[in-house]
């Protein structure tokens, strides 16, 4: 038994490698751009609200505990503090999607996507600095790519806690059998430690200086 | 099996993680030039740390599963360093100025 669990951890580690791969990638690319064009991606700041970026950080770690606690339940057995801890994970992992799609309403109101849809006209419109217009037209397809993605793997994430939560209800997990909410741990910790990098990237850098 | 971390442990490691997220907050309305990112990043580095070893547990994992982590960070350094040199030594890159 000892040996399959460290199997399954094992196996969670190598699929957590390719996802650092994926994320690995955008994170290099904004490198490159970012060092390439300060002044313009640090102007994009500004159209951050970075208190919404700390409130998100803030109940993802919340979030990050509660599933830390829910392997610690499963791992003694306690199947009905595990469902609770579960729920509590679920429900912060909506809030921080509700404070995301607040976010995103705002930067479509705010003309900031970088997209034309068909039939619903451009909301890009950057016209309060046009020296910068181009290159943060660069930062926000960064922005909306990676916290896209984040955003798909927090609803992937809650997919699978529902799963886990409804294997908990059959009576699957017991003190020696618990792998399945150990990896599934691992993965949301995972989408945690993303949005960490995230936060400070995308929303701190240069938001106190006035560059426009 | 593997020892069981205490309640205690994890709360200890949110209250940490939270504190520093309101620390990096703060630091992020002073102005420190081009060492804003470094204190930023540092902090961020050092928040998944926390929850690498704590939360994922990995401090308490066989060394096998310890390497397979290690091998991300070992990944992303190569990816990083590698391609941020081939910039820089190009000069591709505005000279002074970073961030």
């Amino acid at each position: 038994m000892e040996q399959q669990f460290e199997s399954a951890t094992l196996g969670m580690w190598v699929f957590l490698l390719t996802e650092i791969m994926f994320f690995g990638g955008m994170f290099c690319a904004y490198m490159i751009y970012r060092s390439t064009y300060p002044a313009a991606f640090a102007s994009t700041s500004q159209h951050m609200n970075p208190l919404w970026g700390a409130i998100n950080t803030a109940v993802l770690i919340v979030s990050s505990l509660s599933m830390a606690l829910a392997v610690r339940a499963a791992r003694l057995g306690q199947t009905r503090a595990l469902q609770i801890l579960l729920l509590v994970t679920i429900f912060f992992g909506m809030c921080f999607l509700g404070v995301k799609a607040i976010e995103y309403h705002e930067h479509w109101v705010d003309n900031k996507v970088p997209i034309s849809v068909p039939g619903l006209g451009s909301h890009w419109d950057y016209s309060e600095a046009p020296q910068y217009a181009r290159q943060a037209q660069i930062l926000f397809c960064f922005y909306f790519f990676m916290t896209g993605f984040h955003a798909l793997h927090m609803v992937i994430g809650i997919g699978l806690m529902l799963t886990i939560f409804y294997m908990a209800s059959k009576g699957t997990f017991s003190r020696s059998y618990f792998a399945p909410v150990e990896i599934s741990g691992l993965y949301w910790h995972f989408v945690d430690i993303v949005w960490i990098f995230l936060f400070p990237l995308l929303y701190l850098i240069g938001h106190t200086k006035n560059l426009i | 099996m593997h020892s069981i971390p205490s309640v205690r442990t994890y709360v200890l490691v949110w209250l940490t993680l939270t504190i520093m997220t309101f620390v990096t907050f703060y630091i992020s309305t002073i102005d420190l030039g081009e060492w804003n990112i470094v204190v930023a990043l540092l902090i961020a580095f050092f928040k998944m740390m926390l929850v690498i070893l704590f939360f994922m547990n990995v401090k308490a994992e066989s060394p096998l599963t310890k390497l397979f982590a290690g091998a991300g960070f070992f990944w992303m350094v190569l990816l990083l360093g590698q391609v941020a040199i081939d910039y820089i030594s190009r000069s591709w890159m505005p000279a002074g100025k970073m961030w």
